[in-house]
């Protein structure tokens, strides 16, 4: 998987599952102050990324991850290189 | 300042009925119910999945023509919304525009909300099939605690609404709704809350009838769906599931006039009773009785005066019978009864408003329902009057009884002589 098509895949679920605006989609994004996601919110992301990508994401991590970007991260560390 | 003539012979503060919502198998918005109500429009279907997942009973009354996109439901409000939050915020949402109760009302503190809901069913299911399948709590997500909860009604309509008064639900089996107006009525007398925005609300999936099924309580009658409810008649064979949510703006009456809000009429009494008996599903004489002789002494009226009884009747065999021989003693067998339950099935949880709600609207288009598929009367029962047609006819003062498992008993008196003309 490309790091394009993880991207699209994040978004998308951004998109139709938390109703967030396209234009808001930026790696550099935060999640609370940028994308608007609450503590709730941000719970059912990581479950929804889980079941998309079919892993689970460390406790740890989750509390983590502030931006887009970091989420693109640590589905590339866990699905592994694009080769 | 005291406004004397809002206030009853008794000097108590008064509570108007000054705006209307209803999501039902009759229609969802108030002139289209009234209709269906009118015309003896049933709302009863045959559902396939139920005869395929091996119900007894595949009837159900089928909300009609909801269309959710008029709400605005967003995702936030979904993620926590169950099936009853969401018909109960689309009814809320009319019944407040239909009163015009601004932001700065509902958030005075003066301002409060009580509905009548006794399941959430389904998320409870989904939460447990997602545990045994993933084997992990996790997985359910943020949104399903707030689905499952009986609460789910009053805590998301509450902060949507932006109330800040009374807020809970109340749960007493299908006088539920019924009980949620009166207390609203008890709020206002005592001067707690100026407004209360009050109703009731049921699911209606198939998840929240299959323990209610395995009573053996429901209609058979698949071959004839519409004629399956038929309350009071000799050839009845048991309710109908049904649902969907009403909500009826109950207002201190000089508050409603100072600021000139259309007037529906008055809740004039309130009547409960527990029957006290040692049966958890047979209703009892006794405490219909004394619930109607509680809600008529509390509105100072004498039974002679009511002209029209919106009946719980259900349709089943004991439950009828149980409250027309209590009719009859209170009431005599002068005055017109209807169960509009024949119309929509039994909408539990939400009856007891709904059908305060279906009788407002009769008072408000000149008309009583007719009690559907009322053939002959059942042999045992007393002859109570049964209005079997339409009748076009006013309404001054009415009474809208229910009851529930466990032997609680509700009855509200509603009088129209105050309403607003059109």
């Amino acid at each position: 998987m490309t790091d394009d098509e993880i991207i699209a895949a994040v978004n998308k679920i951004l998109e139709e599952d938390f109703e967030v605006d396209h234009s808001l989609l930026k790696p550099s994004a935060k999640l609370n102050e940028d994308v608007g996601l609450d503590s709730l919110d941000g719970v059912d992301l990581i479950v929804a990324i889980e079941e998309r990508f079919n892993y689970r994401i460390r406790e740890e991590d989750a509390r983590a991850m502030k931006t887009l970007q970091d989420i693109y991260d640590n589905i590339r560390r866990h699905i592994g290189p694009d080769v | 300042m005291i406004d004397n003539d809002s206030r009853n012979k008794k000097g108590v503060r008064q509570a108007a009925i000054t705006g209307l919502g209803i999501i039902s198998s009759l229609g969802c918005n108030l002139d289209e119910t009234s209709d269906s109500l009118r015309n003896g429009r049933s709302g009863i279907v045959f559902d396939e999945e139920r005869r395929r997942l091996g119900f007894r009973s595949c009837l159900t009354g089928q909300v009609r023509g909801f269309n959710p996109k008029r709400y605005g439901f967003s995702h936030k409000l979904l993620r926590t919304m169950c099936e009853p939050a969401q018909y109960a915020y689309a009814a809320s949402l009319d019944a407040v525009k239909d009163a015009n109760l601004t932001e700065q009302l509902r958030s005075s503190g003066r301002c409060g909300i009580v509905f009548g809901n006794d399941s959430c069913v389904k998320p409870g299911v989904e939460s447990v099939d997602v545990v045994r399948a993933k084997g992990a709590t996790h997985f359910i997500g943020t949104g399903h605690i707030f689905r499952t909860m009986n609460s789910t009604v009053t805590m998301n309509l509450a902060v949507a609404l932006g109330i800040r008064g009374a807020n809970w639900t109340l749960s007493a089996a299908c006088a539920s709704g019924s009980h949620a107006i009166g207390q609203a009525l008890m709020l206002i007398r005592a001067g707690l809350q100026d407004i209360v925005i009050a109703g009731g609300a049921q699911e209606t999936n198939w998840q929240s009838m299959a323990s209610f099924d395995a009573l053996g309580a429901f209609s058979t009658r698949h071959d004839k769906p519409q004629a399956a409810s038929r309350p009071f008649d000799r050839d009845r064979d048991g309710l109908v599931p049904s649902g969907g949510a009403a909500c009826l703006i109950i207002e201190e009456l000089s508050h409603a006039r100072a600021r000139g809000a259309k007037i529906y009429g008055i809740v004039c009494g309130y009547g409960f009773a527990s029957d006290g008996s040692k049966h958890l599903f047979f209703p009892s004489e006794d405490g219909a009785i004394r619930a109607m002789k509680m809600a008529i002494d509390d509105a100072e009226v004498n039974p002679a005066d009511i002209d029209y009884i919106n009946a719980h009747a259900t349709s089943t065999h004991v439950g009828d019978l149980v409250e027309a021989n209590a009719v009859k003693k209170v009431f005599g067998t002068s005055t017109r009864v209807s169960s509009t339950k024949s119309m929509t099935g039994h909408e539990c949880w939400m009856a007891g408003a709904s059908e305060v709600l279906y009788t407002t609207l009769m008072a408000r288009d000149g008309f009583i329902a007719p009690n559907l598929n009322f053939v002959k009367l059942d042999d045992e029962c007393p002859p109570i009057r049964i209005v079997g047609k339409t009748e076009s006819s006013p309404i001054k003062l009415a009474v809208s009884n229910s009851f529930g498992f466990g032997g609680t008993s509700s009855t509200l008196v509603l009088d129209f002589r105050q309403a607003s003309k059109a």
